[in-house]
């Protein structure tokens, strides 16, 4: 996993609720067997038109917002198929954080296992940072470490990550080496297992 | 000591050990499919690391397949990229000696209707799957819910998944249903009450006379559909019916390995006194036949309703939103949802695509005729749901009313593979989801049980169940 220490970006503004992992990342994108090379379906319907041809109102193709490395969303963001071409896509485009009030909890899962940072806000904090984004500037900083995002007008906003969480992706740690350190407490849960439940073995 | 919910329980019976502040849960049985596993195969090979539980790990082909021709063999899938995902795959089951059910296999079909079918799904398990439907395996009193890609890379190498326990949410549906509605409608019903976000954070119980008198196929709908509420697991506690189901299939216990099993499933029900984070109540009988009329699974409404103004939603969010899904959807707010014309009808996918929803929709479309303008389509979970259904002669009731009868997978809800609803046409769909392009390209998703599709496939438009009783 890629670490996550500060970011110094710009942020995009996308205001809509319940953004989809269909969305993020439509199914025509999904029968790659990589993970690399999935930026150009970030985003394909809002992006582009039914003749392939970028639309230039979408946040992600203005100029102002080129090379975008945070995103802020409406509510609910990530929602439906637990696909994790979802952060990757978003990640081979450049995005390394989405800013919203909640995600779903798959899409928020994965993002911990590729070094993309979800922070949670407070509505109005979501909003304030939306209308900053929409502005002149919109260069944000984020500091996973402090867990501060400081808004392009200096406003600081503070935001809560589960410790384990933060650490491993201030490391960019792997987490199946971690769990492999309890390989030993695997093995004595299945011995126990198999013969408590002898009939879920050689099924 | 407060008692415990069914969650409790199998989280409790689960937990190898914790690592700071996150448990590592064993994980009982791993079902893949081509999609969501290349990524996990390679990093397993860049590691050196084996697949841990082979024995505890089944393979389907189900989200790229096409549904004809599949006896030619997955050489013969036009469709370059899928192919390729298909035969990696066979290449990684093969080197790391995974049960596999390949396309054209009877044994084969969607991955949750396989898992059940096969007895490998069981009550008291955990289950998991790089697919968000999984919750669909909850039926049983089984904890399972979808995982990314490198969670199924992290099961496959330790057999376990680090959690954090989630909090307890119980729905009570009460009551007998009006005739026409069923497990279907009740989803709908909870999706529309909590709304797509409703359950996050939680797993979902499922309880109330309601629940219990569903069979399996319907407490499957129910559970497949939980995450739309935003809960990654819905639940069932077995009982008789779960235990009448589960008897004799392929790998459920047999004689005296069943009499150790029974006692040890029947342990798995919420206590009397166990505390719930949060508590809704539903009367079965208030609940009409139901359909969506947007781009979300929340934007539910009974089909004698009219199409909702968006000025009537509370926040500006949801205002927008409602123009937006009524612009794509190609509706107009007032008119009477039964209006909606449709082109496409697809029964079929993880959510309804069982003997029992077969069925119930060839009941419907029994002596009747398809609308000349409306492309209809049977696509059965599995290749034994679709043999069943053929010794029961279903296809012929299909076939005879202008339906297509198709071979298994996942078919039209996901636009993976060549079923797919063409740009502007409107589908009464039985899948779980109406994001916008789901289904295909500015394709119009309507959702709805398999015996609301077979009426609108004869009608030619949204209609009514209860006149085609």
């Amino acid at each position: 996993m890629q670490a996550f220490t500060r970011l110094d970006a710009k942020v995009a503004p996308l205001p809509v609720a319940n953004i989809d992992t269909d969305q993020i990342i439509p199914k025509q994108f999904l029968k790659t067997v990589e993970r690399e090379g999935l930026a150009k379906g970030l985003f394909y319907d809002l992006r582009f038109d039914g003749d392939g041809k970028p639309k230039p109102d979408f946040v992600l193709n203005r100029p102002e917002y080129k090379g975008a490395g945070v995103l802020v969303a409406g509510d609910n963001f990530g929602c439906g198929s637990s696909r994790e071409h979802a952060p990757w896509a978003l990640m081979d485009f450049g995005i390394r954080c989405v800013v919203s009030t909640s995600f779903a909890d798959i899409f928020y899962n994965n993002c911990f296992q590729n070094g993309l940072l979800p922070v949670v806000l407070q509505a109005e904090e979501v909003q304030a940072l939306m209308e900053e984004a929409k502005g002149g500037n919109h260069l944000v900083t984020v500091d996973l470490e402090a867990q501060t995002v400081v808004s392009p007008s200096g406003r600081t906003f503070t935001f809560a990550v589960d410790p384990q969480r933060k650490e491993k992706m201030l490391k960019g740690l792997d987490a199946i080496g971690e769990t492999l350190i309890a390989a030993a407490d695997i093995d004595v849960y299945e011995m126990k297992q198999a013969l408590a439940k002898p009939w879920l073995e050689g099924a | 000591m407060l008692g415990k919910t069914l969650y409790d329980k199998i989280w409790d019976g689960h937990v190898v050990t914790e690592q700071d502040g996150e448990a590592i849960l064993y994980i009982d049985l791993h079902l893949i499919h081509e999609v969501t596993t290349p990524q996990a195969f390679a990093g397993l090979r860049a590691s050196h690391r084996p697949v841990r539980r082979p024995d505890r790990t089944l393979a389907v082909a189900d989200h790229n397949v096409p549904t004809e021709g599949q006896a030619l063999g997955v050489a013969a899938v036009a469709d370059e990229e899928a192919r390729l995902q298909l035969q990696t795959l066979e290449r990684n089951v093969k080197d790391y000696g995974i049960e596999f059910f390949p396309m054209g296999d009877v044994r084969n079909g969607i991955v949750h209707v396989v898992g059940p079918e096969q007895g490998r799904t069981q009550p008291g398990m955990t289950i998991v799957c790089g697919d968000s439907h999984t919750s669909t395996h909850g039926a049983f009193g089984a904890l399972a819910h979808g995982i990314g890609t490198s969670e199924v890379e992290h099961v496959l190498a330790t057999q376990t998944l680090r959690q954090k326990k989630a909090k307890n949410f119980r729905v009570n549906i009460e009551g007998e249903p009006i005739p026409g509605v069923g497990a279907k409608d009740y989803a709908l019903a909870v999706i529309g009450q909590i709304g797509t976000a409703g359950g996050t954070g939680y797993v979902i119980e499922y309880a109330g006379s309601a629940i219990r008198a569903l069979s399996m196929e319907g407490r499957m709908t129910l559970c497949n559909l939980t995450i739309e509420a935003g809960a990654r697991a819905g639940l069932v506690a077995p009982d008789e019916t779960t235990f009448a189901y589960l008897m004799g299939r392929p790998a459920t216990p047999k004689g005296g390995a069943w009499e150790m099993a029974l006692p040890y499933w029947k342990g798995f029900f919420s206590d009397e006194d166990a505390v719930w984070d949060r508590e809704i109540h539903i009367d079965a009988a208030s609940i009409a036949p139901l359909v969506t009329w947007g781009t979300s699974p929340e934007d539910v409404l009974a089909i004698t309703d009219r199409v909702p103004d968006p000025a009537s939603f509370d926040t500006p969010g949801k205002r927008a939103s409602a123009v937006q899904a009524l612009e794509y959807m190609g509706l107009t707010a007032g008119q009477p949802i039964t209006e909606a014309k449709v082109d496409v009808v697809f029964i079929g996918s993880c959510t309804n695509s069982r003997i029992e929803d077969l069925r119930a929709a060839a009941k419907i479309v029994e002596g009747r005729t398809v609308a000349s303008h409306v492309r209809a389509m049977v696509v059965p979970g599995s290749g034994l749901v679709r043999a069943q259904a053929e010794d029961e002669g279903l296809d012929a009731i299909f076939l005879a009313a202008g339906f297509e009868w198709r071979e298994p997978g996942c078919s039209m809800c996901l636009a993976m593979n060549p079923d797919k609803v063409p740009p502007g046409q409107r589908c009464a769909s039985t899948s779980n989801r109406n994001f916008e392009g789901r289904q295909g390209r500015a394709g119009r998703t309507h959702l709805m049980s398999p015996v609301m599709a077979a009426a609108a496939a004869i009608a030619g438009r949204l209609a009514d169940v209860r006149d085609y009783l």
